[in-house]
């Protein structure tokens, strides 16, 4: 935000139309309230009797969801925990499969195998009713039966048939078939090179001897990500077929993802229960959001000639939809698939907070024990996880579309899948006889835990003594004084300069919004304070993420190897889990807002980074080389030429800069501060969902409200410079 | 019109669903109990040792990571079963809640005793040897200054929703001190940890049994000692002026948690769990294994109960 507005200061005439008043205006706005509100003190703080008890409001609200909302008899916590429980099937199948072994008694349970039947029944005769019923009443009546039976002790055919065999469990798939199974992937995707990446990565999660948890993090992935994609596809759909669903939805997309995840965790709670798939559901609210913009987006850039030509071949409008119009944005809802895969993973550590297993719950254990070695390479592992399934992702989607309809036949065609199921079945006969086969052994893990320990105390002791000064003089004489400033401000003069702002920039409509939200969600609230101390971390967080993440990303588009190494860092950075920041932060700073800020730096930086570079490299050759001739020296090429053009890019990197900094706020209260992030985390413990809610909200609001400027300044200048 | 085709074959599918569900409930006696475990050494050692001790006699368990607090809307809610270490300093308030509010049962206490205060590191008594007192600790306040808080010393306070002032504690001691709160236990250990690396005085908030005793050198700091009249009477204490002049009890209660379901459920177990009782120096060591000799949590646990025979043995009769 601050080099828009050092912008908008130096070439008033070139940003908006009229800016010269545009600030008089603002000066004007900014005397007037600060008179005001030293002469009526409620202008200046809103008065405790004025707070409305919205945060109560919503608390009741869930308490009585809880325990007294029903529809007749139907209670709506019956449904809310049946949903839980129709999650958990192929959740505890995905379990069964990659690392817990079927024991005998959890047998019954077989009916399950049967849904996906009914889905591909469903999908396969494309709704056809008479099949779809028979396939259904077909699966109803053997469940009724095996359910029936069960109860007499009769029907147990699967259970009895272990039993006789002397089976008391079936084994999970052995290790090396995973392993496996990802290299034979990686090569039908993407050859040789990805292949052995793949299984590398994954092999090396039982080289740290992080197997068990691996795969009970896998397991949450495997099951939500197609939940999230369904979900996000429909509702993707609906979007752009009816304009009422898109007034309703899209912004529900920009708030659940401008909302904290961790404050989802108390309501979800509160309804689903704790465990593995509450877990699950807040994991897929968090990740859905983006599989549904990539799926509009894609319907609508569809050329319409390819949609015109199917119509003519006379489809309707649902073949249109799924033969022609989904398959040919097949790249860009891929590339939804791939934003949701890398968003589970990031959910990974704050949904183990409401009781999901694996590398999360490790990885909070390890901190707490100041394991930060073990921590690490916990880190670690989601990080790997998550690039293998990336590169997977990301390989799939930039196949030609040809590709994919292989011309080969027969068994060629279907060569991986026979060679993956060969492995499978010959590694897991192996496996009764040979141990090593089963499971990596304990003795052949290799870890660096104990080595990253000690060079991160040995580092933090000996740089302690030149960080100290420092740090105590950032804290003393820039954030105090700032944040100092934040608290004296006027809620009236905040009000105030953000709607005139949103007046110049949007219109009266966007006024309204901005200031609206930020009345209703943070003022009559009572969350003013929090939510100004928010602003003032998250604005200091940003003003050091653009001074460090623009130069970089300038640096990135001068050099390609500088670019190829400064990508693959921003990638790390953003997966690895963000918690992992907090100690080493804290021991160099200390508790304090310095510490809250470099910790939201080192996640927020990357967009300003990214967008920068972007922004640069997209600038057509042409204008670099007119601005050549013209006989420019770089630096004035850089400043003159290449910045405004780029300034509308940069500008929305700052803007996604701002969201992670907000996002961070909640993981920041970790170590200690009195924002709304703060307020979230404290909301846990009471399980008081309207505290933790309106907290959230309040985070959303700024966030909202910041994109809104944002976008309409981008918009309005990049009409300026004429591009799109 | 395909629409309504789906929703039928939606609604049939979801009646047949719900007309299997009841029976498959019914059909699980043998439903694992679910152990909550949490994320510190001797909480998970102990949710190790009680689950193998209930695998032992037949049950199957189950174990489900939770948040400190947020385990006891679990517990209440049945979604887990059992909580072995609930700690009157940091989850008083949330236990409390979930047993008058939604019904979650208090298992008993263990005889384990639980006290929180002031802590400092040993080193700090080289350079201030009168800080194991409350009024020595004072004297040499400036030594725990940092930029912010000069003059005043820094006391790296609980985390600020555990529900302890020190704040006013320290007002009412009229202490030279200002009390930080950080947002998590780990923030209080990185603190430390950092601090003890290069021997810098520190004051901070500690508690015990912990597995700070095993890795770190250091004692408690003595405040005068909570009576009666502390909390009440303005003369009582130090200042004649402020109630809450005096420390923190010395004997706070660890206790266990438990789903009212249980005892119909699995009677047995139910049993167990009512008996079982830890002390100080059982927890001490359980937590040592893991912390200093490097055993995974379940291992420690085998070991523990290895060691402890009889102790398991008591429980089951």
């Amino acid at each position: 935000m601050n080099s828009a507005v050092t912008d908008l200061g130096k070439t008033p005439s070139s940003s908006i139309p009229g800016a010269h008043s545009f600030w008089v205006q603002i000066v004007a706005m900014i005397c007037l309230t600060v008179v005001l509100s030293l002469v009526l003190p409620f202008m200046k703080t809103w008065p405790q009797e004025w707070i409305v008890p919205i945060k109560g409001w919503v608390t009741q609200f869930f308490t009585w969801l809880d325990k007294e909302a029903a529809i007749g008899s139907l209670k709506f916590k019956t449904v809310t925990r049946s949903i839980s429980w129709l999650l958990e099937q192929p959740l505890d199948w995905a379990e069964y499969i990659l690392y817990r072994g079927i024991k005998a008694r959890d047998l019954p349970a077989m009916f399950w195998i049967f849904l996906p039947v009914i889905g591909l029944s469903v999908l396969h005769t494309k709704f056809g009713m008479r099949r779809c019923l028979m396939v259904v009443a077909t699966i109803w009546a053997i469940s009724l039966a095996d359910n029936v039976l069960f109860q007499f002790g009769l029907f147990e055919l699967p259970h009895t048939a272990m039993e006789a065999l002397g089976v008391k469990k079936l084994d999970a798939l052995p290790w090396i078939v995973i392993v496996a199974g990802a290299g034979i992937l990686g090569h039908w995707i993407g050859g040789w090179k990805l292949a052995l990446f793949s299984a590398g990565c994954i092999g090396y999660l039982a080289v740290m001897g992080l197997w068990r948890d691996s795969m009970r993090t896998f397991s949450i992935v495997l099951v939500s990500v197609p939940f999230a994609v369904g979900l996000g596809l429909g509702l993707g759909i609906w979007v752009t077929r009816s304009k009422r669903a898109a007034a309703i939805i899209s912004p529900m997309f920009d708030i659940m993802q401008a909302t904290p995840h961790m404050a989802y965790l108390v309501p979800v709670v509160v309804l689903f229960g704790a465990g593995q798939v509450p877990a699950m559901i807040a994991t897929v609210i968090f990740a859905m959001p983006p599989m549904a913009r990539c799926t509009i987006l894609g319907i609508q850039t569809v050329s319409s000639d390819v949609e015109e030509s199917g119509r003519m071949s006379g489809c309707t409008p649902r073949q249109l939809l799924w033969k022609v119009t989904l398959p040919s944005s097949q790249r860009i809802l891929m590339l939804g698939v791939n934003q949701v895969v890398m968003q589970t993973l990031a959910m990974v550590v704050i949904a183990s907070m409401v009781g999901a297993q694996g590398l999360g719950h490790k990885l909070l254990f390890s901190l707490q024990q100041l394991r930060l070695g073990a921590a690490v390479e916990q880190g670690l592992a989601i990080v790997l996880m998550a690039v293998v399934l990336d590169r997977l992702t990301q390989a799939y989607a930039n196949r030609a579309p040809g590709e994919l309809a292989s011309r080969e036949t027969g068994w060629k065609a279907k060569k991986h899948f026979w060679i993956f199921l060969a492995v499978a079945v010959a590694a897991y006969l192996l496996a009764q006889f040979v141990p090593l086969v089963e499971k990596y052994p304990r003795a052949y893990t290799f870890t660096l835990g104990r080595n990253i320990d000690f060079a991160l105390r040995a580092f933090s002791k000996h740089a302690y003594d030149y960080i100290n000064p420092v740090r105590d003089f950032i804290t003393i004489y820039m954030l105090i004084p700032f944040r100092d400033f934040f608290l004296w401000l006027p809620w009236t003069t905040v009000i105030g300069v953000v709607g005139l702002t949103a007046y110049w920039l949007g219109g009266i409509r966007t006024t309204l919004l901005t200031t609206g939200l930020i009345g209703f969600v943070i003022l009559i609230t009572g969350n003013w304070e929090q939510g100004v101390l928010t602003l003032y971390l998250v604005t200091s967080a940003v003003i050091l993420c653009v001074l460090i993440g623009v130069p970089i990303g300038i640096w990135a588009s001068r050099s390609d190897r500088a670019a190829r190494a400064i990508m693959a860092t921003c990638d790390t950075l953003q997966t690895f889990p963000s918690f992992i920041y907090l100690i080493p932060v804290i021991m160099l700073l200390k508790v304090g807002d310095l510490s809250n800020v470099i910790a939201i730096l080192a996640y927020a930086t990357v967009p300003a980074v990214r967008y920068t570079y972007l922004g640069i490299k997209r600038i057509p050759d042409v204008t670099i080389e007119a601005s050549i001739a013209n006989g420019t020296t770089p630096f004035q090429r850089l400043w003159k030429v290449e910045l405004p053009i780029a300034l509308p890019e940069i500008m929305l990197g700052i803007n996604q800069t701002i969201m992670m900094a907000l996002a961070m706020t909640a993981i920041t209260a970790l170590i200690g501060s009195s924002d709304l992030g703060q307020e979230i985390y404290r909301a846990l413990p009471t399980a008081d969902s309207g505290r933790g809610i309106m907290a959230g909200l309040g985070i959303a609001v700024i966030g909202i409200v910041a994109d809104r400027l944002i976008q309409a300044w981008a918009a309005e200048r990049k009409k300026q410079l004429g591009i799109n | 019109m395909k629409i309504t085709k789906l929703l039928a074959t939606s609604a049939i599918v979801a009646a047949s669903l719900a007309f299997t569900l009841p029976a498959y409930a019914e059909a699980e006696s043998d439903d694992p109990i679910i152990m909550v475990q949490n994320n510190w050494t001797s909480q998970l050692v102990l949710s190790f040792v009680v689950g193998k001790t209930l695998e032992g006699m037949g049950y199957t368990v189950e174990y489900s990571p939770s948040d400190s607090q947020l385990q006891f809307k679990a517990i209440a809610d049945g979604d887990m079963h059992f909580q072995v270490e609930a700690w009157e300093g940091s989850m008083k308030t949330a236990f409390e809640k979930a047993v008058a509010e939604d019904g979650m049962i208090d298992a008993g206490s263990h005889s384990a005793l639980t006290r929180e205060e002031w802590w400092i590191p040993d080193y700090v008594l080289e350079k201030c040897p009168e800080a194991q007192n409350w009024e020595g600790l004072n004297a040499c306040a400036e030594i725990f200054a940092t930029a912010e808080t000069k003059p005043k010393g820094r006391f790296v306070g609980p985390p600020a929703d555990w529900g302890k002032n020190y704040a006013a504690r320290i007002d009412a001691l009229q202490m030279n001190f200002k009390a930080i709160n950080v947002g998590q236990a780990a923030t209080l250990w990185a603190e430390l940890q950092s601090a003890y690396d290069r021997k810098e005085p520190i004051v901070l908030f500690n508690w015990t049994p912990n597995f700070i005793e095993s890795k770190f050198k250091g004692r408690f700091v003595d405040f005068p000692k909570p009576e009666k009249g502390c909390m009440e009477d303005k003369a009582w204490g130090p200042n004649p002026n402020a109630t809450g002049d005096c420390g923190a009890p010395h004997s706070g209660w660890l206790k266990k948690a438990a789903w009212s379901g249980l005892a119909e459920k699995y009677p047995k177990a139910w049993g167990v769990m009512q008996k079982i009782d830890f002390t100080n120096a059982q927890i001490a060591a359980a937590a040592l294994m893991v912390d200093v000799d490097g055993l995974s949590p379940e291992e420690a646990a085998d070991k523990w109960i290895a060691e402890n025979a009889a102790v398991v043995e008591s429980w089951k009769k």
